[in-house]
């Protein structure tokens, strides 16, 4: 295991000196990342602008969602780029070679590329969790800053078992399904809205299947005192990072069966 | 420009887009997906402020974001509208096609078309098919409607190409293109009425957007189709539609005439 | 016992079918077709530690299927495999550690990065304890004359450059089985040499067992004493090359350059065939004709320039072997 980590390590060095050298494009990149997500953010200040409130959630509280899913997504993309850019690994047959390494192609799929902070998701994530912080009127303590914190990572586990299981249906086919880009994407949508909103078999979906709902909805809820409109038991909101831990461990699983459904078939 | 040309540009690509069965699918699934989310926001927001009157009622809402999920393909939401012409930039083979005696503007703007109109027929069809008779979509009020919305998506779709195409030849100047071509998809989609349905956005904002050139690409024609706008509206909202699409193509136009100067004088 | 033992492996893969025609097309859309190759259909054979085998046939033929379940990287549908007391593809990653491949066409380098660099993660990758990848590094860079090298992006080697690289980063681990496919391709000669060179010492004074996958038969004759022959998914010959040659055929080709090219030439115990501008063919049985005599009757009757005796070359003894095959089995 220890091995495993130093090795990540390297891996993550390697990326990084590589990508110094494109600096221009970056913050290009970065802005343009930027402006998109802030237009997001726009689109829902505009239908506050309308209509007041959304089931009795304020601006500043959805921005409290908005924020921490952003950035959850933000660091997913970062260290997930293995995954989400896997599919033209295996159309150049390049997946043999990494079978041919001693070591768990997991592994080797997760160290082979870094966007260094996806600054642009990140900076537009903060900005509306700072502002949101300071205008929803909670009473900060360290035990809740913590869960805030926790649930951001476990937030990015959810995000980034997403991304596996994107990946491991290039075991299956390899036709570009970069559109499949869009279930991660649509994904931090449905997470940036409160999870009561949704239909009922839509928000179970979201809860005890595909967690998203423990990436901001949930944490939050326990924070802004609505448990009581989750419908969940009420130890759950302290546990849900958990949650977001075991689905990326269960998504590895996944990517195991996938790959050994590829050594079956052959490429 | 030749019709036969862009017919069998459209034919190519088709074939093309049938060969990746699954992909389709998936695109078809993940924008099925989006619609029905969107539909539960909006619900949602409407449920709340029931009281006062909207420029849009609900259910035209929920057609709308299904007519923006049908046509989706169609809007240019890609920073790489055209990504072997894109390649050919950077090999710099581009610089054989720009010495050829042909229109190469006109070329471009005939793949853009067809890059734009060929997968719509993919996705449109199952959309209608699954949106209207379990999602809530209504179809046209009228025939009237029917006919002033599928003029208004002709013109739609000129003027997506040719902004598609101007955009395109951007790329040729490398970093200030790449940029201009990052910023151009976020603007698009929310001007266009594919983030917000348009009407929705607050009262003060209503004539910049009516200003932009991008309602024209979605909002418009989806108001037609909804009755929402009347079936005689059509003919001023196409004027708008072609006056821009002659905007973006001469500007393309102008813009390939000097990337071939400059090419030129590198001795590239 | 044997190091590599391969016993009635049958390998069958699953291939969609791409239509003609936009009808066939969108039918083929909403009902793909599919049909079955059998890539292996039962073959067997086994190696001692140490040799040097040469595994050769016509493309599609089941060479790269054949190394891709040794490799442990593809699991077949039956038959049995053992390479140094393991099943490859049930325990991979025990299995990889102790071997090595080098694809002529794909790299196992960093592109962008230095040579050293690619080492010293390969060394990580392999978990090399620090003095034996020091020692192995060292013996390797002063054996393929890379030292030069490292510190050059991958992208900028020359390809014969590139494939001294990749024979060192298969080696650091020193393991015991080596694979290479098409090793040599596009090479200069210069390079060709030297990759052969070092294979052969490799073998010679290290005792790695080397697989080698070509269709450069000039690699197989430099370096192979053990050919395997495989077409359609069988192995249609496996022992020496002369034994090979002899099997096939005991025919010896005469080429000789007229001074005359419009020149008619004839023999009664050879046969002409191939004629190219000046340059005739002619094909004979040296054990009823005496090579010799053949020569002196040939030169005597025609204007001849010059004249090379040869065996039939490799390529043609394999293809009348699978065609003899292809008959064979109907």
């Amino acid at each position: 295991m220890h091995d495993s980590l130093r090795l990540y390590g390297r891996y993550m060095a390697v990326s990084l000196r590589g990508q110094m050298q494109y600096r221009a494009s970056f913050v290009l990149w970065s802005l343009g990342q930027f402006v998109g997500i802030a237009i997001e953010f726009l689109g829902i200040w505009a239908l506050f602008d309308r209509f007041g409130s959304l089931r009795g959630w304020s601006l500043a509280e959805v921005a409290l969602l908005f924020g921490m899913v952003n950035v959850a997504f933000a660091l997913a993309e970062s260290f997930g780029r293995g995954f989400d850019l896997f599919s033209s690994v295996v159309k150049a047959g390049d997946f043999d070679r990494l079978l041919l390494r001693p070591r768990p192609t997991a592994l080797q799929v997760a160290g082979s590329e870094f966007q260094f902070l996806r600054v642009g998701r990140l900076t537009t994530g903060l900005l509306a969790l700072g502002w949101a912080a300071s205008a929803v009127g909670v009473a900060w303590t360290p035990a809740k800053a913590a869960l805030i914190a926790a649930s951001i990572l476990s937030g990015s586990c959810v995000f980034y078992g997403l991304f596996v299981l994107q990946a491991t249906l290039c075991f299956w086919t390899v036709e570009s399904l970069e559109i499949m880009n869009t279930v991660t994407y649509g994904g931090t949508e449905t997470a940036q809205y409160p999870m009561s909103i949704y239909r009922d078999w839509f928000r179970r979906f979201f809860t005890f299947v595909v967690p998203l709902a423990t990436v901001g909805y949930i944490p939050a809820s326990a924070l802004l005192g609505r448990e009581a409109e989750m419908g969940v038991p009420a130890w759950l909101p302290w546990t849900s990072p958990l949650i977001g831990v075991l689905f990326l461990l269960v998504a590895l699983r996944v990517w195991r069966f996938g790959e050994r459904r590829y050594r079956s078939t052959g490429s | 420009m030749n019709l036969r040309a862009y017919l069998s540009l459209f034919a190519a690509r088709f074939k093309m887009l049938l060969q990746y069965r699954a992909a389709a699918i998936a695109g078809f699934g993940t924008q099925l997906f989006w619609g029905l989310i969107r539909v539960m926001i909006l619900e949602a927001f409407f449920r709340n402020g029931a009281a006062t009157a909207q420029p849009m009622s609900l259910a035209e809402t929920i057609t709308y974001v299904w007519l923006g999920q049908a046509f989706f393909v169609m809007i240019p939401y890609s920073s790489n509208p055209d990504p072997e012409i894109r390649n050919m930039m950077r090999s710099g083979s581009v610089a054989y096609e720009m010495a050829r005696p042909l229109d190469l503007w006109g070329l471009w703007y005939a793949r853009a078309i067809a890059a734009r109109s060929a997968p719509v027929l993919l996705r449109a069809l199952p959309m209608f098919a699954v949106a209207v008779p379990f999602f809530g979509m209504a179809l046209p009020p009228s025939g009237a409607s029917a006919l002033a919305w599928a003029v208004a998506m002709v013109g739609a779709l000129l003027l997506v190409s040719a902004f598609s195409t101007l955009l395109t030849v951007s790329l040729l100047w490398t970093v200030s293109g790449d940029g201009i071509a990052r910023l151009a998809p976020s603007l698009v989609l929310i001007a266009s009425g594919m983030i917000v349905p348009i009407p929705l956005f607050p009262d003060w904002a209503q004539p910049i957007l009516a200003a932009l050139p991008f309602g024209g690409m979605a909002d418009a024609p989806f108001r037609l189709y909804m009755g929402h706008l009347p079936p005689e509206a059509a003919p001023l909202i196409v004027a708008k539609q072609l006056l821009w699409t002659a905007a973006f193509a001469l500007a393309g136009r102008a813009l390939l005439a000097r990337g071939v100067r400059r090419l030129v004088v590198q001795g590239g | 016992m044997p190091q590599i033992t391969v016993e009635n492996l049958v390998k069958t893969y699953r291939v969609a079918e791409r239509p003609e025609g936009t009808f066939a097309a969108v039918r083929g859309f909403v009902r793909p077709v599919y049909r079955t190759v059998t890539a292996l259909g039962g073959i067997s054979f086994t190696l001692e530690r140490g040799e040097l085998v040469g595994y050769i046939g016509p493309n599609g033929a089941g060479k790269s299927t054949t190394v891709k379940v040794l490799s442990g990287i593809l699991v077949p549908d039956s038959g049995r495999c053992e390479v140094s007391g393991r099943v490859p593809w049930r325990e991979r990653i025990a299995h990889v550690a102790r071997i090595g491949v080098v694809f002529g066409q794909r790299s196992q380098l960093w592109w962008d990065l230095p040579v050293a660099d690619s080492f010293d993660l390969l060394r990580d990758i392999y978990a090399v304890p620090a003095a034996d990848y020091a020692r192995a590094r060292e013996e390797l860079v002063a054996a393929l004359d890379i030292a030069p090298l490292l510190t050059v992006p991958v992208r900028q080697l020359s390809l014969g450059q590139r494939m001294r690289c990749e024979l060192a980063a298969s080696l650091l681990h020193t393991p015991d089985i080596l694979f290479l496919d098409e090793p040599t391709i596009g090479l200069d000669a210069v390079s060709k040499l030297a990759v052969r060179d070092f294979v052969r010492r490799l073998n010679r004074e290290r005792g790695v067992t080397v697989i080698l996958t070509t269709h450069d038969m000039d690699d197989i004759e430099a370096l192979c004493t053990r050919v395997m022959v495989i077409a359609n998914g069988r192995i249609l010959s496996d022992g020496s090359l002369d034994a090979l040659r002899a099997r096939v055929t005991t025919e010896r080709w005469l080429l000789i350059d007229l001074a005359d090219a419009d020149e008619a030439v004839s023999d009664p115990e050879a046969e002409v065939i191939a004629r190219e501008g000046a340059r005739v063919t002619l094909r004979f049985d040296p054990t009823r004709t005496a090579t010799a005599a053949l020569i002196g009757r040939v030169t005597a009757a025609h204007g001849v320039r010059d004249l090379l005796v040869q065996d039939p070359p490799i390529e043609e003894i394999i293809a009348r072997l699978y065609g003899a095959e292809k008959v064979a089995s109907g």
